[in-house]
């Protein structure tokens, strides 16, 4: 980073924790950088002449002579169409080897969109994958995450996603991915030749925690330029959330803050709004779209991470394996896009809605069914249509290796119910039934 | 003078000022960063040094920054053209600001300065008038809008002048009042009035006596608001607490709705922006936005103003009120706003209460609850305020300090349930936890005897019983098996399953079925009781699941066809038929 004329150095902490270091300075403004024996770090705190800064990479070496000097302006990204096609670590320092970027320098985490200026989300963003095309429709300045158990392929799902998806750009923010992971993510881009919309900022499990608190910002900032400038629309993948808040605990407890509902900070319904609420539709055509990841501990959707996820996103998608198929399905009953009726029946054909209720109604009735064979009961005719028809809709439908259009999906759907049930049990409305029912 | 004072510590938006002169608990100050004054308030006084909750980003602050304070506290302007505006917490307006980014330190006024309105003299000189008595009115839109004696005024003035009827702008002065010593103090169509205060200038506040009807069974009949009564509306995510709240939205029975969209979604916003002034108010044939006023502060815009927004919209509530007006005021949700005190107190390192929340939580919502009721106005007339709040629970678990706390204050509950909204049964209001404390009401009872039916709380705690008794057969024959248990169980459960599908649910996207006036109401819930008293004699219990599942569904007919209609007594004669 560029030194600058005012840049002041200090040799003198005062108090170093295992995230902060305390330190006495004049001057110094709130949220600006400086470099703590030569590791990047950040004004969180100041009292009097006492500056707390919170040192990215952690403090592990730091001693206190060591020479602290600051930057005088918070962290900034440098945008332009350069960025696409590069990979960059927390910092936004390119970490492919290539050269720096060039371009207008810009604060991160910046001002939020006017509330009256946005529009209502309109587009459908088509991934293949049935479980959430037809069940769970996404669209265009949506922000939803993936909620699955630390076993569940949701980097594959969300790479798969992001590929599938008609977008112009693609960002890909990774908090403590592991290495694997992270080549994965580098290969398939290569693979499929897309990796010239394609931007990355990465912080793998090698690198500190703390780190990663700036991923989001980082990847958004760039989205924000590609959107409100370029007028693109933009996807943004943020894998995993929950290493995120881990990291925001991790600073808030070294401050000393009062922890609230699971060692959390009582700010983290803020902390991780301010990011997701950057999902928008603009007036002017750009869009930012957010699919994310939130790691749940054996599916507890109550611990405070998902918790507060699900009060600020549009809904979740719920991965889990089904035992009676082996496939990893998409949950129809846990998952939820809410703004999904914004798009079906209306860029997709009239009877997405009816065939998606029908299709999940009757595959609960396949669950009673289960339930009862498990508590020893008899079970109906219908009951035994319905455990046959789940499995063949897990499988076509449900699973997240299907790669078809909305259309096929539909067609599937009713061939699918058209060899197990009558038009009257689907309960799908007459007028429907005369145009689509697939005689077997 | 004024005070004074300098930047002296900072933690995100908490700063410390030393200052150089007395300052007032909750008073307002500009602190100058650049070129551009951050608006704060002070929270804590210790010694010289003020801490002051910033509405805005801190970041680029620094130690040694001018701070100037402004001898008020936090206040909203009030005036003709409120109605139909869309501001901020702050009460800044959305709509006159520039860019599609919220600019830092940009602060709008939320009054239209150059607009005329058409002034019609109520008062006339010599009258005796004391604070909130009405001098004048002028039409906004469709509604008379009073100009009153301002709420700050104290003590007894007299007319001295008013101006004649004409068309003024709002700094006009529209009369003159001599207070007791003999001074003329010039009035105009606007005042301001300290957020955090609640606006007294009526006579008395009495008991509610009236239901504040929303269209919605469940609410109206099951568990009625009164009109000036508080009810919270706590669930998890996905419940369809959006759902519900934007139904009382559009269907309730009042003249001013103030929506305080306070740390929720901006895309729910948006959609109350694009469809509002698409629909219809039911009541008035005009259009919803001509009645609504909303203040929008959502999840990522500054905490601090998150908390002001809140008072923001009581006020003007109470505003409307004291013109003799129904106001209603929802508010989702009140758990970001209490969020939003966790923050700050500890930030300011106070010893936390449970969860991290402060220790006076209840004591702040209490008082926040206690600022809606009815009135009646000096001049004999009556204004409600109507809250509604919802309570987002931390992971759906009800027992956590808001909703404990809320539920304290609040006289209505409607609790979301998990399990009904996982199997559609929406709304998703459970039927036996939720109450309404107005049904025991006297007042409230006398009221429902004669505009519904005379009884009507007992047929109303009849069918709830239904509900419950359903609710244990349910799980009687879940635990023996459908064979394990007598034939009654079976018809007891599938009369709670009538009470719940034909009447308790309700479809919010179905045009006929999301609005169900109070007659219609009546209407249904007699014929499902005349079901339920009946006894009927089963071979098996699929024959009665059966016979059951058929009146639910002609009874479901009956709820989507316009009430009375040839339609709607096909599917009554329909229902004779099954029946007999």
């Amino acid at each position: 980073m560029a030194t600058k004329a005012f840049q002041r150095t200090y040799t003198q902490l005062q108090a170093i924790t295992k995230a902060t270091v305390t330190l006495n300075a004049k001057g110094v403004s709130n949220d600006e950088l400086a470099t703590v024996g030569g590791k990047l770090a950040q004004v969180v705190k100041t009292k009097g002449d006492s500056v707390t800064l919170q040192v990215f990479s952690g403090t592990e070496g730091i001693p206190t002579n060591a020479e602290v000097s600051f930057q005088g302006a918070p962290p900034t990204l440098r945008v332009s169409d350069q960025l696409a096609g590069r990979f960059f670590n927390a910092y936004g320092h390119p970490i492919d080897g290539g050269a720096d970027i060039e371009g207008e320098e810009r604060e991160i985490g910046g001002p939020s969109v006017n509330p009256y200026k946005r529009r209502q989300p309109s587009q459908l963003i088509p991934t293949g994958i049935a479980g959430i095309d037809l069940n769970n429709t996404l669209v265009s300045g949506q922000k939803i995450p993936f909620f699955a158990d630390p076993d569940q392929p949701y980097n594959q799902v969300m790479a798969d996603v992001a590929l599938r998806a008609d977008v112009d750009k693609i960002i890909l923010g990774g908090m403590g991915l592991s290495n694997d992971d992270y080549l994965f993510f580098r290969h398939s881009f290569e693979a499929a030749g897309a990796l010239d919309k394609i931007i990355s900022f990465v912080n793998t499990t090698e690198e500190p925690p703390v780190e990663r608190l700036l991923i989001p910002d980082m990847a958004l900032t760039a989205a924000e330029y590609f959107a409100a400038d370029k007028n693109e629309k933009v996807l943004v993948l943020l894998t995993d959330m929950t290493l995120y808040a881990d990291a925001l605990s991790i600073v808030s407890n070294r401050m000393d803050q009062i922890p609230s509902k699971d060692s959390m900070p009582g700010s983290l319904y803020s902390d991780l709004a301010k990011i997701y609420e950057k999902a928008v539709q603009l007036p002017s055509g750009g869009s930012i779209t957010i699919i994310a990841v939130t790691t749940l501990n054996d599916g507890d959707i109550t611990h405070a991470i998902p918790d507060n996820t699900g009060y600020i996103t549009e809904g979740q998608l719920f991965l889990r394996a089904d035992p009676d198929t082996g496939k990893v399905i998409v949950d129809p009953f846990r998952s939820l896009s809410r703004l999904k009726q914004l798009v079906q029946g209306k860029q997709t054909r009239e009877d997405h809605s009816q065939v998606m209720n029908a299709g999940v109604r009757l595959y609960a009735d396949a669950q009673n069914a289960k339930t009862k064979l498990e508590n020893g009961f008899d079970l109906s005719d219908y009951d035994l249509r319905c455990l046959d028809y789940a499995k063949e809709y897990a499988v076509r439908l449900l699973s997240i290796d299907v790669n078809i259009t909305v259309e096929q999906m539909l067609d599937t759907a009713w061939e699918i119910f058209a060899k197990y049930f009558s038009p009257a049990e689907t309960g799908i409305k007459q007028a429907l039934v005369d145009k689509y029912w697939k005689a077997s | 003078m004024s005070t004074t004072g300098k930047v002296t510590g900072i933690v995100s938006n908490l700063v410390t000022v030393a200052v150089d002169g007395p300052v007032a608990e909750n008073e307002l100050c500009y602190i100058t960063l650049g070129g551009s004054r951050l608006l704060a308030e002070v929270i804590k006084v210790n010694g010289d040094k003020a801490s002051v909750q910033v509405f805005e980003s801190t970041r680029g602050l620094k130690n040694g920054d001018n701070v100037e304070f402004l001898g008020k506290m936090l206040e909203v302007t009030l005036g003709p053209g409120l109605l139909s505006g869309i501001y901020d917490g702050l009460q800044n307006n959305l709509t006159t600001m520039e860019g599609v980014f919220l600019k830092r330190g940009e602060y709008t006024d939320p009054l239209d300065h150059a607009a005329s309105w058409e002034f019609t003299p109520i008062a006339k000189p010599g009258d005796k008038v004391v604070a909130a008595d009405w001098l004048g009115e002028v039409k906004e839109g469709w509604l008379p809008h009073k100009i009153m004696v301002p709420f700050s005024f104290a003590g007894e003035y007299t007319v001295k002048e008013v101006a004649p009827a004409g068309n003024y702008t709002i700094d006009k002065t529209i009369a003159v009042l001599t207070n007791a010593d003999g001074e003329d103090v010039p009035v105009t169509m606007i005042q301001k009035w300290p957020v955090k205060v609640a606006v007294k200038g009526y006579r008395e506040k009495p008991r509610p006596a009236k239901i504040m009807e929303t269209g919605v069974r469940v609410i109206d009949s099951f568990n009625p608001i009164a009109e000036g009564g508080t009810g919270f509306i706590p669930g998890p995510f996905g419940c369809g607490k959006t759902v519900l709240q934007h139904a009382i939205a559009k269907q309730g029975d009042a003249d001013v709705i103030v929506m305080a969209a306070c740390g929720e979604r901006a895309n729910e916003v948006v959609e109350i922006f694009t469809e509002f002034p698409e629909l219809i108010d039911p009541h008035t044939g005009r259009h919803l936005m001509e009645r609504t006023t909303i203040i929008c502060n959502t999840s990522n815009m500054p905490v601090a103003a998150r908390e002001a927004s809140v008072y923001t919209a009581m006020t003007i509530c109470e505003y409307y009120r004291a013109m003799g007006l129904k106001c209603l005021l929802l508010a989702d949700s009140t758990s970001r706003w209490a969020q939003a005190l966790r923050e700050m107190s500890n930030r300011m390192e106070e010893l936390p209460g449970q969860d991290a929340f402060p220790v006076d939580l209840s004591a702040i919502i209490s008082n926040f609850y206690a600022r809606a009721g009815m009135v009646v106005l000096n001049n004999g007339q009556t204004g409600a305020v109507t809250f509604i709040g919802t309570v987002s629970p931390a992971g759906g678990n009800l027992k956590e300090p808001v909703t404990e706390s809320t539920k304290k204050a609040a006289r209505c509950f409607y609790a979301l349930e998990q399990s009904r909204a996982d199997q559609k049964r929406y709304p998703a209001v459970n039927p036996i936890d939720s109450y309404s404390k107005y049904l025991e009401y006297p007042e409230i009872q006398e009221y429902l005897d004669t505009t519904i039916q005379k009884g009507w709380v007992d047929k109303v705690l009849k069918a709830k019983n239904i509900v419950r008794r359903g609710r244990e057969m349910a799980d009687q024959i879940n635990i023996l098996g459908d064979d394990g248990v007598p034939m009654s169980y079976h018809e007891a459960f599938w009369k709670s399953e009538l009470v719940d599908f034909a009447f308790l649910q309700q479809d919010a996207f179905d045009n006929i079925d999301a609005l169900c006036p109070m007659e219609r109401q009546k209407y249904m819930l007699d014929c499902i009781l005349d079901i339920c008293e009946r006894s009927f004699e089963f071979e098996n219990f699929e024959e009665c699941r059966t016979f059951f599942k058929d009146l639910i569904n002609t009874l479901r007919q009956m709820n989507y066809t316009e009430f009375q209609s040839p339609k709607f007594h096909e599917y009554e004669q329909k229902l004779k038929i099954q029946l007999s």
